[in-house]
């Protein structure tokens, strides 16, 4: 029953006029199909940008693993030849630096610089945000596309482009950038490759296309809402995208007047943040002098806190979904839900310097960011709180989506409340820059965010392709990651509270008890055997991941047909055809009810889709 | 510092207007114009004061002042920010509030030392 | 599949989503200057007393500067004024004007930025320093061999801190001065190496260089080839011209703030 064409946006009549611009391919009087290139590549269409984004970031978390594993390696045996044939390989791609297979102090450096740059910004960012949003959101608020698709697709391109940079800067002379994915100054100006210049040039390329799309996002949710879709009708998905696309405009672009600057130094010779007095090698810069380091580092974590928040947001907006949908009942504390994670968007902007405790900082401005960060503690713990009271009571169905979904809280849980004693200045003075923190944001994005990302494509794949992924081979996916995870970082809090350091090339065998027998606080024998275990652990980590590799691939063709709302849930993005046409939906959406109607007493079905007009009730039962 | 002239806003409204409110439109402009150019004259002249008897934090704080008045003409009438809707208001706001603190905090991290830290 | 609130404005907010959009995108560019600005204060607190350049730019060619994008904003609004009301001669006018107003701030600022570029402070083997602007350098100047000679028209001072702050120095002489290279130690004109100042003034005014050509080059397009939307979809032509407009005027905004920060403290 149409009755409500009346509130149905007022699409301008395409009749009359002439021109649009190319995205107007379905209008009734012009029958073409576009070609291979203008659908799937050169595309402006939401959905397919969504799986381009998604597919090229999987590529590239796949990619930085392997740097990973390569330098588990290392760690674990420095100074040997890489085994089965790796280490020949690398020594023909990449030459001196890997000369006889070893992994030179140069390319581990390289390696670890290069495996934070792509796992944050050309993995995590783009599959969660880009990937997930780009398809999802637009399915979710009932709308068209994007707002602006043609600069959607332009971000893409942005991304891709910026992407290659990053990814050749491991071919050229000298190699990849060295001086860690925070790059600060003067390091990042003193190594004597263009691998640095190249990191920078890919910064620019990839701070642009996320704040096109931050643009697009926020653009969207705030005008293409469906008729009845008011702000508190929103899933939470939408919201927790909504936030995260503001903190990407407004916290990128200092990083990126720092990145210009810092190139400006790499390229110009200026001094924004090299001090009076640099010596590198042991002679005197040949520089101005007055910069600052500290300027960089300020400007850098201005992005990178509200950065990690990016990180952590969507996939707490894909674990709301399924957890709602899979325990068939609303979710609890919906307004606690949508308040928390506005202050926590608001507050990540003002806790910054807590990376920065160690520069040297008084102890006032200190105590604000500790303040400011123990504070944004808690609405985390808000979202995670209703996230675990909303399983209570519910009518739990357990598939791959809802066990990865399950597994996240917990583990975010660890990651959280991890983070806490580096949130603290005077425990941070201990654990800063030990193998502690990295266990710690491990945590959170590990196991914490990636499965939540891993939870959305088991959830979404049936939107996409109209089959289910196998579920066997979905549990075997998630238990041997699950394990795996733990078994690889749970160590690492162990290593850092021992006083073991980041980024050290040898493992720390330098600084172990077996190299300098007597000396005070030397890493003892059983935190060095632990690199083994960790290495057994990642490779292991890695193979679990083949299943889910195939599985992707095998399903598109052999999976379990799955119809349009597979997993029977109430929100928009799964009351459209399978896969979505171009305009996603067949008739005008107009939302008549919020967005986790599961389980309503009196429906004669547990879930009540958003759009549903009229509702089936059941006659009142009995009284128990 | 700006002359404060009763500007009307931008005729949103006026799509069908006649030449002779476009003309009147283009007076308006030609004020704000004026005004744009006693603020600037204003900060040059400012800033050539005497540095003996007036502080250089002095001259700077009023010559910012009174850009931040000229951005305000700017913002306010020319990009019709006065009349826009509370939803750009609001997302400007959060925006000046980051600014400020991106400005504020840094400046503040970098003046407080322990006590004792010696600079060069 | 058309998008809705293009051109019309979605009640509830009462905008169309371009509108929203470059709102936006002016948000995030308030904050990449923001980051620069933050920097020059940051540097600039810092900096060693006596060291910090003062009047080291031509306030004269600042304040045309300044004129010249004031009228650009004045003639921009008047070009979307027009567009509402019909009128698309005085569109066409007054973007010309635009353009053209454009032209002529960058062609200002070349001639500041080549300025810089022939400014040279020479430190001289008797421990003096000269300071000048190229005048001429002979053919055979070679700095490492020490041949030729190097004519600026500028002065020699004993303290190099005389060479900053030129604000406080009345009456300062130059005069045709030429240097025999080996008497020269070093040399470095005033690129942006040669120190923060120049360093945060090229890079700032470069940024907002890139988005004066950046504007002009979506305002030259829709002056000239977009300009056939008029006839087929005015009111969304005009939507255009009123965003790049807002866009336009946020450039004008930054120079109003970078012309005090560089040129006058």
């Amino acid at each position: 029953m149409d009755a409500n064409v009346n509130q149905f946006p007022p699409y301008r009549e395409a009749e009359a006029h002439g021109h649009h611009g190319h995205d107007d391919h379905d209008h009734g009087h012009e029958h073409h199909e576009p070609s291979f290139w203008h659908r799937y590549v050169f595309s402006s269409d939401h959905k397919i940008i969504g799986i381009q984004y998604g597919f090229t970031a999987l590529c590239f978390m796949l990619f930085g693993f392997f740097l990973m594993l390569l330098m588990r390696w290392q760690i674990a045996h420095p100074s040997q030849p890489v085994p089965l044939g790796l280490g020949w390989i690398l020594e023909k791609l990449l030459g001196n630096p890997a000369a006889g297979g070893i992994i030179s102090p140069e390319l581990y450096n390289s390696f670890g610089a290069m495996h934070g740059t792509i796992m944050v910004f050309l993995a995590i960012v783009p599959l969660a945000f880009a990937a997930f949003g780009n398809y999802v959101v637009p399915l979710m608020i009932g709308a068209p596309d994007m707002a602006f698709p043609r600069v959607n697709m332009a971000s893409y391109q942005a991304y891709f482009l910026g992407g290659t940079v990053m990814f050749v800067s491991f071919f050229i002379p000298g190699g990849a950038a060295q001086a860690g994915w925070t790059s600060y100054s003067p390091l990042a100006t003193s190594v004597p490759t263009h691998g640095q210049l190249f990191w920078i040039l890919g910064m620019v390329l990839l701070i642009n296309s996320s704040l096109l799309g931050a643009v697009n996002f926020i653009a969207t949710i705030i005008q293409l809402r469906a008729p009845g879709m008011t702000w508190m009708r929103m899933p939470f998905f939408v919201w927790a995208q909504f936030v995260t696309a503001f903190l990407l405009l407004l916290a990128f672009p200092p990083l990126e007047a720092a990145s210009v600057m810092q190139l400006m130094d790499n390229v110009a010779h200026t001094s924004f943040f090299l001090p009076t007095g640099l010596a590198t090698g042991g002679n005197l810069a040949h520089i101005s002098g007055g910069g600052s380091p500290l300027l960089w580092q300020h400007l850098f974590w201005f992005l990178g806190h509200p950065e990690v928040y990016v990180l952590i947001l969507p996939a707490m907006g894909i674990v709301c979904e399924i957890i709602a949908c899979n325990s068939r009942r609303p979710i609890w504390g919906y307004k606690s839900l949508v308040y928390s994670v506005l202050l926590i968007g608001f507050l990540s902007f003002i806790v910054w310097a807590h990376h920065m405790y160690l520069t040297g900082m008084g102890t006032k401005i200190s105590e604000f960011f500790q303040a400011t960060t123990m504070i944004i503690s808690i609405p985390s713990v808000i979202i995670l709180t209703c996230l675990f009271i909303s399983l209570w009571g519910g009518s739990i169905r357990i598939n791959t989506p809802m066990l990865f979904a399950l597994a996240f809280l917990p583990m975010f849980g660890i990651g959280g409340l991890t983070g806490l004693p580096l949130g603290f200045n005077a425990s941070d003075l201990y654990l800063h820059d030990t193998y502690y923190v990295i266990a710690h944001f491990h945590y959170v994005v590990a196991p914490g965010t990636i499965f939540g990302l891993f939870a959305g494509i088991y959830f979404w794949y049936p939107k996409m392709t109209g089959r289910k992924m196998n579920e066997f081979w979905g549990s075997v996916h998630f238990w041997t990651s699950l394990i795996f995870m733990n078994l690889v970082f749970m160590p690492m809090f162990v290593q850092g509270m021992k006083g073991m350091l980041r980024r050290m090339a040898d493992g720390g065998a330098n600084y172990s008890a077996a190299h300098v027998p007597g000396a005070i606080d030397a890493l003892p024998a059983y935190t060095m055997e632990l690199h083994q275990w960790i290495l057994v652990a990642a490779v292991c980590l890695g193979i679990a991941q083949i299943p889910f590799i195939i599985n992707i691939f095998w399903s598109m063709k052999h999976g379990e047909k799955a119809g349009d709302n597979p997993w029977e849930a109430t929100t928009i993005d799964w009351q459209t055809p399978t896969p979505p046409p171009h305009g996603n939906f067949t008739k005008p959406v107009q939302v008549y009810r919020g967005p986790y109607e599961y389980s309503v007493p009196g429906h004669a079905t547990d879930f009540t889709p958003q759009n549903e007009p009229e509702v089936v009730t059941t006659v009142p039962s009995h009284a128990h | 510092m700006s002359d404060t002239k009763k500007i009307q806003n931008a005729p949103h409204k006026a799509a069908d207007a006649h030449a002779v409110d476009f003309g009147a439109y283009v007076r308006r402009c030609f004020y704000i114009f004026i005004a744009i150019l006693a603020a600037v004259s204003l900060m040059i002249w400012i800033s050539y004061l005497p540095g003996a008897q007036y502080s250089w934090m002095f001259k700077v704080s009023f010559i910012l002042l009174v850009a931040a008045c000229n951005a305000f003409l700017v913002a306010g009438y020319l990009m019709h920010l006065i009349s826009e809707k509370k939803m750009i208001y609001t997302l400007l706001a959060f925006t000046v509030f980051f600014f400020i603190g991106l400005f504020g905090l840094t400046v503040w991290a970098m003046h407080d030392f322990p006590s004792g830290t010696v600079m060069h | 599949m058309d998008i809705p609130y293009t051109v019309e404005a979605r009640p509830d907010t009462g905008i169309y989503n371009a509108k929203v959009g470059i709102w936006l995108f002016l948000a995030s560019e308030v904050m990449l200057f923001g980051g620069l600005f933050s920097a020059y204060v940051l540097l600039r607190v810092g900096a060693d007393q006596g060291y910090w350049p003062h009047g080291w730019l031509d306030v004269r060619l600042g304040t045309a500067n300044t004129i010249i994008l004031a009228l650009s904003a004045i003639t921009t609004l008047l070009a979307w004024a027009a567009c509402k009301v019909g009128d698309f001669k005085k569109f066409k006018l007054f973007h010309a004007c635009t353009l053209l107003l454009a032209l002529c701030f960058l062609g200002i600022k070349s001639y500041e930025y080549h300025d810089k570029w022939i400014h040279y402070e020479l430190k001289l083997s008797d421990g003096t320093f000269a300071d000048g602007h190229l005048v001429e350098k002979s053919s055979d100047f070679d700095l490492a061999k020490k041949t030729g000679t190097f004519t600026i028209h500028g002065r020699i001072v004993n303290d190099e801190t005389l060479l900053y702050d030129l604000r406080s120095q009345k009456d300062i002489q130059l005069k045709e001065i030429t240097l025999n290279a080996s008497d020269i130690v070093s040399m470095e004109n005033y690129g942006p190496w040669h120190n923060t100042y120049l360093a945060l003034y090229f890079t700032m005014t470069g940024l907002h260089a890139l988005h004066i050509i950046g504007g002009s080059i979506v305002i030259g397009f829709l002056w000239g080839p977009g300009s056939k939307m008029w006839k087929t979809d005015r009111e969304r032509y005009t939507n255009r011209i009123e965003v790049s407009g807002l866009f336009w005027h946020f450039v004008d905004l930054v120079w109003i703030f970078l012309f005090p920060v560089l040129y006058l403290t």
